[in-house]
């Protein structure tokens, strides 16, 4: 067991994923020589050599493209968009191709592959570095979504995408990748040290696609949240001194509707918590399920706490990012309903 | 300040219109035979003259001639042949059924036969086409069954894709022929991508990616030519040519510079033009390639130079946009017609065994697509289940889709 920050459980997955798999492939912008702008792949070319870990062209469809047909020929890609906010270039390739393959075939061609991206914001990196475009895959029939939380689940969630059989979107939120955060960016930060699920094993290990987990349990209000948000949740949750249960859905699709049907029928109140801009975001996925299958059981309505429907700003980037107070009156709201 | 006059845009066009006179005197033909034929590890820079000719077998009299003939046996000349006739017979029929309304849509081949099945002879087994929607001769001369390709066009209950696929949109692993996709461009980057992953692996496989002329303005065509060209990939890059998109003629992709073959060279890939409707010069060129590309020695690029004589599809009327009479203008002649006329002169063939060969030919088409029709048709007789929708979008149905298919009922 060791002490890692999501970008060396994000690293170690791949590490123990391509010593276990000769067919497991790694490729992107900067990621061979260099290791990634972000430092994710670092030291897997040294390792594994330059045709399992290898630098791209400057060309996102390129990569997803070329990741499909190795997919097809029988190795498992995984390939990283620099950032999510690149992928756009991909996105035929991913949804239209890399999405249907499996289907439009009747199985006799399949599409194995990773696609990573770091996400979101809170690194001050502007309009064209923090998007959030989960909802933009969780919309597309056959591939699947994940965002982790913390560097366990990164690692464990990653590993599984790696040897899943369908194409997976592993999106990695940026604000998390080096580790500390306490949900409060006006404040300084606590060290993954002091958190349980800083603790990853060395080896292999997976976590089930399609779980979600009670981060915390309550029993006056559910908060459904992933990614940064999960932090920022819990943050609310404790300022605000509210039973709060929170989950983190870790993967978007498949969605655990399960768990969350479970905690909103016990608590009869639901705070939906993301990232990503209001409007058609992956919060209006969960209300509707929410009202669909929680309508006799809802005490108030069900409200959405999402970035505004904008662009995200650079200098007033903490603005725009949800924080703990945004959410504490969410929660105040419906708690008063 | 330069005193200029006002700029304006330019548009290209067609040289004629409906009701002109079908001319081709900008198609510069070079004499069958008259392109040299240079050794597979050739240096890209030292044959670029080979992406602005057209290298051709077949002359006038039939006879071939020339560096690139000679590659075939009169036994694998009478099998191309004849799987020529077959596609245009197949063709014919499921061109019929479509009027009938045994199905929704079909696209013909008719005048491009050459072009898929003698390439599909420069192949070996367990090679991988990325094909386009006008490319079944690769099936047909791989043999793949004719019957089960019209299961797929009627959607019947034999249907090996489930009724979820277009007609004409085949898949088969087995035969090298990788699911077609409807969005242009987008396979012909997979390809690059197959072709590396057998590199990675050290097999000995290649892959071809397949394109027409008007989508090689889409920008995953020059994905691929980048990744092809930095990773060497062991690819053959076609570009049929058949100077129509839908109602789009050639000019509006290719804009005024060069040849699409040209488009290689900048990424310092070899680039041939070749006679599309010369069954010996298709083969001849696409071998070389796959000799290449077996050797280590990276991608090809090639455009076949052709005429789509019939409709784009069966949506398509071409007589709102060229003269009727261009095709048989088309100074390429026909490619079974010129086969044919070949082996005559051979005295391998005769003009009696054409017409026998025909009918027979008609007869297995028909027949096939007796039994086909007995599993039913778009309209009539037996479909896939409607359980079939929701199968086969992962490899494991997740609950979401299991609660839709209960509520559809099954």
């Amino acid at each position: 067991m060791a002490r890692m920050t999501m970008i060396e459980a994000v690293r170690s997955a791949m590490d123990v994923s391509m010593a276990r798999d000769d067919n497991v492939v790694v490729f992107g912008e900067d990621v061979g020589y260099f290791g990634g702008v972000f430092r994710s792949t670092q030291g897997l070319q040294a390792k594994y050599g330059r045709t399992r870990c290898f630098d791209t062209p400057i060309s996102e469809s390129g990569i997803v493209g070329t990741a499909i047909g190795m997919a097809a020929y029988g190795l498992k890609p995984c390939v990283e968009i620099q950032f999510a906010d690149y992928m756009y270039p991909a996105y035929d390739q991913l949804t239209q191709e890399a999405a249907r393959i499996r289907y439009r075939s009747n199985g006799d061609f399949t599409c194995p592959i990773v696609v990573r991206m770091p996400t979101g914001g809170g690194i001050f990196g502007g309009q064209t570095h923090s998007q959030s475009p989960e909802a933009l895959f969780t919309h597309v029939c056959g591939l699947k979504v994940i965002v982790p939380s913390n560097p366990y689940d990164a690692k464990g969630l990653l590993i599984a995408a790696i040897e899943d059989p369908d194409p997976v979107m592993f999106l990695e939120p940026k604000r998390l990748y080096n580790g500390p955060f306490d949900g409060h960016h006006e404040r300084p930060v606590t060290p993954w040290s002091k958190h349980d699920l800083g603790e990853v094993p060395d080896g292999h290990y997976t976590i089930p696609i399609g779980k979600a987990e009670v981060r915390r349990a309550g029993s006056a209000v559910t908060v459904v949240a992933y990614g940064t948000m999960v932090h920022v949740a819990l943050a609310a949750a404790e300022d605000a001194g509210i039973d709060a249960e929170v989950i983190d859905l870790r993967s978007l699709l498949p969605l655990d509707l399960d768990t969350i049907v479970k905690s909103v029928t016990k608590t009869g109140r639901c705070v939906v918590v993301h990232e990503a801009t209001l409007t058609s975001g992956f919060g209006a996925e969960v209300v509707s399920l929410v009202q669909e299958h929680c309508f006799y059981h809802l005490e108030a309505p069900v409200v959405r706490v999402a970035g505004w429907d904008t662009p995200y700003p650079h200098a007033q980037e903490w603005d725009y990012f949800p924080g703990p107070g945004r959410v504490g009156r969410a929660l105040a709201e419906v708690m008063e309903a | 300040m330069v005193d200029s006059a006002r700029l304006s845009l330019h548009v290209p066009e067609p040289a004629v219109r409906p009701g002109g006179q079908p001319d081709f005197s900008n198609v510069k033909i070079a004499k069958a035979g008259s392109v040299p034929r240079p050794e597979v590890d050739v240096a890209s820079e030292d044959i670029r003259d080979l992406a602005y000719s057209i290298i051709r077998v077949l002359n006038r009299e039939g006879e071939a001639v020339g560096p690139w003939a000679g590659s075939l046996s009169d036994e694998a000349l009478l099998t191309g042949l004849r799987n020529m006739m077959k596609l245009r017979a197949f063709d014919a029929r499921m061109l019929m059924a479509q009027r009938q309304g045994k199905t929704s849509f079909y696209m013909q081949h008719l005048g491009e036969e050459a072009v898929s099945c003698a390439f599909r002879k420069a192949l070996e087994k367990g090679d991988m086409n990325f094909p386009t929607y006008r490319q079944a001769g690769l099936l047909i001369a791989d043999d793949y069954p004719m019957v089960e390709m019209m299961n797929q066009i009627y959607s019947n209950e034999s249907d090996p894709l489930r009724g979820r696929q277009l007609p004409i949109m085949y898949s088969s692993k087995e035969h090298g022929f990788f699911t077609i996709s409807g969005n242009l461009a987008t396979q012909y980057v997979q390809a690059v991508g197959w072709a590396m992953a057998s590199a990675i692996k050290n097999d000995s496989r290649i892959a071809a990616a397949w394109i027409g002329d008007g989508s090689t303005a889409e920008s995953d065509f020059h994905s691929a030519l980048v990744f092809a060209s930095t990773y060497k990939a062991p690819v053959i890059l076609n570009i049929v040519n058949n100077q129509w998109a839908i109602s789009t003629f050639q000019g509006i992709a290719r804009g005024g510079s060069g040849t699409f073959a040209a488009r290689g060279l900048g990424f310092g890939i070899p680039a041939l033009r070749v006679d599309g409707n010369d069954y010996l010069a298709v083969h001849a060129v696409a071998y070389w390639a796959a000799e290449r590309a077996r050797r280590n020695l990276g991608p090809t690029l090639i455009e076949y130079v052709t005429y789509r004589v019939g409709a784009h599809s069966t949506s398509d009327d071409p007589s709102a946009y060229r003269p009727k009479t261009e095709s048989e203008a088309w100074p390429l002649g026909d490619p079974v017609l010129r086969l044919k006329k070949h082996l005559i002169i051979k005295g391998a063939w005769s003009e009696e065994r054409h017409v026998q060969a025909e009918a027979e030919i008609m007869d297995e088409v028909i027949e096939a697509q007796r039994q086909a029709e007995a599993h039913g048709t778009l309209h009539a007789g037996g479909r896939p289940s409607v359980r079939d929708i929701f199968e086969g979008v992962y490899a494991e149905m997740p609950p979401h889709i299991r609660r839709q298919r209960q509520k559809a009922g099954y």
